[in-house]
């Protein structure tokens, strides 16, 4: 008996280029959307609306991406917006109270910024140790640590608004509202963090080991990887992204008050499932999760441009196309089909 | 070939029955039946079909054509489990029960005792204390189940089995975690269930079982049906040809002794691990295969991951090349020459639902990296190496670990842990649940690494493994060496002796000599 054909075959040659339908669906969702947009009102791909779209995604898109790393670890961080606002508290209160000594002008702005990378980073370390080493569930922790951060930024604001000084203001205003090469910089930000983030999932030992650990985490520490430090890694970019988007999210209203970053953590975990990442780790991809964060800006942003659906019902749509993006995900027709004959 | 199939008496038969996975046949035109009161075994090499033929049995795939037919009567078993209402339970090799219930509600779940609308907690007690009796385990009905070992999970599948009046019972390797005392339990209550005139399918790897237990034995390679045959008429070496269609005179290669003056690579001394209050001492030569023999729970697997880093290490000295070493991850006895291979592959070993690629190359993806980024050249360049060097078969490469038999799942595994170029190589059960074949390959594959100058360190409950492969056996029992045997002396009857405690030998003494 000779070995049958299935078994005897050497493996084929190695296609580089494989079609993947998990970061083609929400592709193929994205374009239906902006065709949806466009029909309702074609003012919706007009270039101002469309800069308009991109820098507004920015401040989710660029959460959503360090959000990509804990989520492919088999983690979780619902501490992202609180953290955002407790951070842009600080850096508004920090740089106010620098004005007298450092006056309002650039240096003044880079250190709110460099506050800005301490506190997140410091942030998101803390999360990953508390996980990690303090072995308490992510959910657990982060939900701690979001509930404190939130009422911080509160006490900072005496329960209002923390304003930034009217001069620092002015000079900050750029970061947001001036643009480079055609694209206004959150948008740049927001590519080079994108860009940084595929490939460090993708193309370094580092997301190699957030899949690995997502996976199956007994496997990743049988496998000689030290999985503690990786997972707070992924904590640490959080923290980073955070950081990142808080720093061009305040010039943009100059402000702080206990609504800020409110649902963003939400919205994060969102976009990033959306994007095709799997909620429950092992498989991560930042394609996915850039489409996803643009895909909820495009909801709000229609909802805004035509008077079919109340913009209040915003929440509700972003909700339908969540929970439609994991259903047509899930690719996995076979068992439906079976049922229903 | 017996033509009796689908006789009148047989409860459950399977006519011509075809099974493709998309454009991938796995089943051929198979017949099988099952009567009333016997034992039908189903053996076949990994990826034979055993597992998609029981499947569709028990109605969990659906013959792509043919009949199955229950009582004689043509049907279509429903699918999702459902054909246990018609008296078919399953029990399968990847144990299906919720950790977090305790043994009598797992006994008892999905069809719950209830007394006025409220659960009968004490009935149901009761009753899994009477199941677990007429078993002969000392299971406590109030543990949960994710505090028990394998093997008694093991056993509360089978209790639950059992509470279920089941006709016709397919098991699937349910030997694989047991120890001796434990199948020996399980066998008479095969015995118990077949007396009864319940219809047995049992899958096993273990021919010495399937020739003791079996009525019939039906053989299945590549997806085709080789013979049905009652198992009096045939040898276990009988059924293992059938099994892999070539003859099998060389299961273990020959024995190369290490040369008397190798020196020693690794030496273990007073190393206390696990729960284990004693100490363990050994030497690895080099170009020596140890065996580490002993039950199911002796402690060898808590001693040699302490020993690479894995778990931690209460007392004791190691000394690798002389040098006293203390690993403290596996990270520094990977890069130092030194790799465990786990027995628990699906669970420590391989990412499931991960490529081929990856796996192989996460033990050793530090080798793989260049200037900061992966290089994926290098890492195909490692697989191709792997697939010829170990023979390790996929449809394709898109597929994932986890669709692969046990057997090529092994291999890779084996593969990945050789990637480190290791000196010493720990492997854990080499051969748990996997086929004739691929034991073969696996056997000569560790001799031949023996024979280039590399030490190996087996860790085996398979005694004829250990004898077959070994130069040298240590048993332990309890935690603690109780025994090492060496050349002629490593025979079933002395090495059980040790593992049972009937027999002790000062291992110090002649570790030292």
């Amino acid at each position: 008996m000779t070995v049958s054909a299935h078994e005897g075959e050497k493996p084929k040659a190695r296609s580089r280029f494989k079609l993947d339908v998990r970061t083609l669906g929400p592709a193929a969702a994205l374009i239906l959307l902006c065709i949806v947009g466009f029909a309702l009102n074609p003012a919706f791909l007009s270039e101002g609306n469309v800069i308009n779209l991109l820098t507004r995604s920015a401040f989710i898109g660029i959460i959503a991406i360090g959000a990509t790393f804990v989520i492919t670890a088999g983690g979780i961080d619902l501490s992202v917006g609180s953290m955002a606002a407790v951070i842009a508290g600080v850096m508004i209160i920090a740089m106010n109270s620098a004005v007298e000594s450092m006056g309002t002008g650039v240096p003044t702005i880079l250190l709110g910024c460099g506050l800005s990378l301490i506190l997140g980073i410091g942030a998101g370390w803390l999360n990953g140790v508390m996980t990690t080493r303090g072995k308490i569930e992510a959910f657990i922790v982060t939900l701690g640590t979001m509930g404190i951060y939130r009422s911080l930024v509160t006490y900072f604001a005496n329960g209002g608004t923390l304003a930034l000084d009217f001069d620092i203001r002015n000079t900050y205003r750029p970061v947001y509202y001036d643009s480079f090469f055609g694209l206004p910089v959150p948008v740049w930000v927001f590519a080079v963090v994108a860009i940084a983030g595929w490939v460090l999932l993708n193309r370094t030992a580092f997301g190699r080991y957030c899949m690995a650990i997502g996976s199956n985490e007994a496997v990743a520490r049988y496998s000689a990887i030290n999985v503690d430090r990786v997972k707070t890694m992924t904590y640490v970019i959080q923290g980073l992204c955070v950081s990142l988007a808080t720093i061009i999210y305040v010039p943009r209203l100059g402000s702080a008050s206990s609504t800020t970053g409110v649902l963003w953590e939400l919205e994060a975990i969102a976009a990033v499932i959306i994007g095709g990442t799997i909620l429950k780790g092992g498989y991560g991809r930042i394609g996915g999760t850039v489409i996803g964060a643009l895909i909820l800006t495009a909801i709000g942003n229609i909802l805004n441009l035509t008077d079919i659906i109340s913009n209040y019902l915003n929440g509700a749509m972003q909700g339908v196309i969540i929970i439609a993006a994991v259903w047509l995900q899930r690719g996995d027709f076979s068992r439906f089909r079976r049922a229903k004959k | 070939m017996s033509d009796r199939t689908a006789g009148a008496d047989s409860v459950l038969a399977a006519e011509r029955v075809s099974k493709s996975f998309g454009e991938v046949p796995v089943l051929f035109s198979v017949d099988f039946d099952v009567r009333a009161g016997e034992v039908h075994a189903l053996v076949g090499e990994n990826g034979a079909g055993k597992s998609t033929l029981m499947k569709i049995l028990s109605g969990l795939e659906q013959p792509t054509s043919g009949t199955l037919r229950l009582d004689g009567e043509a049907q279509a078993l429903p699918a999702d489990g459902k054909s246990e209402a018609l008296g078919i339970v399953v029990i399968h090799q990847e144990l299906n029960l919720a950790e977090h219930l305790t043994v009598s509600e797992s006994i008892f779940l999905g069809r719950e005792l209830s007394r006025y609308g409220f659960l009968d907690r004490k009935a149901m007690r009761t009753e899994a204390l009477r199941i677990l009796d007429l078993l002969h385990v000392q299971i406590d009905p109030d543990a949960r189940i994710e505090s028990l070992p394998v093997a008694d999970k093991q056993m509360v599948e089978i209790a639950k089995a059992i509470s279920r009046d089941a006709r016709i019972l397919v098991m699937d390797e349910p030997t694989a975690v047991l120890s001796q005392t434990e199948s020996e339990a399980l066998f008479e209550q095969i015995e118990r269930l077949r007396a009864k005139g319940v219809a047995i399918v049992f899958i096993s790897h273990k021919l010495d079982e399937v020739k003791r237990l079996a009525d019939r034995v039906t053989v299945l390679r590549d997806g085709q049906l080789i013979a049905t045959v009652d198992a009096a008429d045939l040898t276990a070496d009988a059924i293992a040809q059938m099994m892999v269609g070539r003859e099998l005179s060389n299961l273990y290669p020959p024995k190369k002794e290490p040369d008397v003056d190798a020196p020693v690579v690794l030496s273990v001394r007073g190393l206390r691990a696990g729960k284990s209050k004693h100490d363990i001492s050994f030497d690895l030569k080099r170009g020596e295969i140890l065996g580490f023999s002993g039950l199911i729970g002796s402690g060898r697997t808590a001693a040699l991951e302490a020993v690479v880093g894995l778990e931690p290490m209460f007392a004791g000295e190691v000394k690798y090349d002389g040098v006293p070493t203390r690993f403290a991850n596996i990270k520094a006895a990977v890069q130092a020459g030194i790799v465990y291979m786990t027995k628990d592959r699906k669970g420590k070993g391989l990412l499931l639902n991960t490529g081929l690629t990856p796996n192989l190359t996460l033990l050793t993806l530090w080798d793989h990296v260049k200037g900061g980024f992966l290089n994926r050249n290098s890492e195909e360049d490692a697989m191709d190496k792997s697939v010829r060097r170990f023979d390790i078969r996929a449809r394709d490469d898109s597929v994932n670990v986890g669709q692969l038999s046990g057997g090529n799942q092994q291999k890779l595994l084996l593969g990945k842990v050789m990637e480190a170029n290791p000196r010493v190589i720990i492997i854990d059960e080499p051969t748990r649940g996997i086929d004739v074949g691929t034991k073969q390959q696996i056997y000569h594959i560790v001799a031949a690494l023996a024979a280039e100058g590399a030490s190996v360190i087996v860790i085996s409950s398979e005694m004829q493994e250990i004898i077959g492969l070994c130069h040298r056996v240590l048993v332990m029992r309890d935690g603690r060496i109780t025994g090492m045997l060496e050349g002629t002396e490593i025979a079933e009857g002395e090495i059980m002796r040790y593992a049972a405690g009937l027999k002790e030998n000062e291992v110090h003494d002649r570790l030292s000599a």
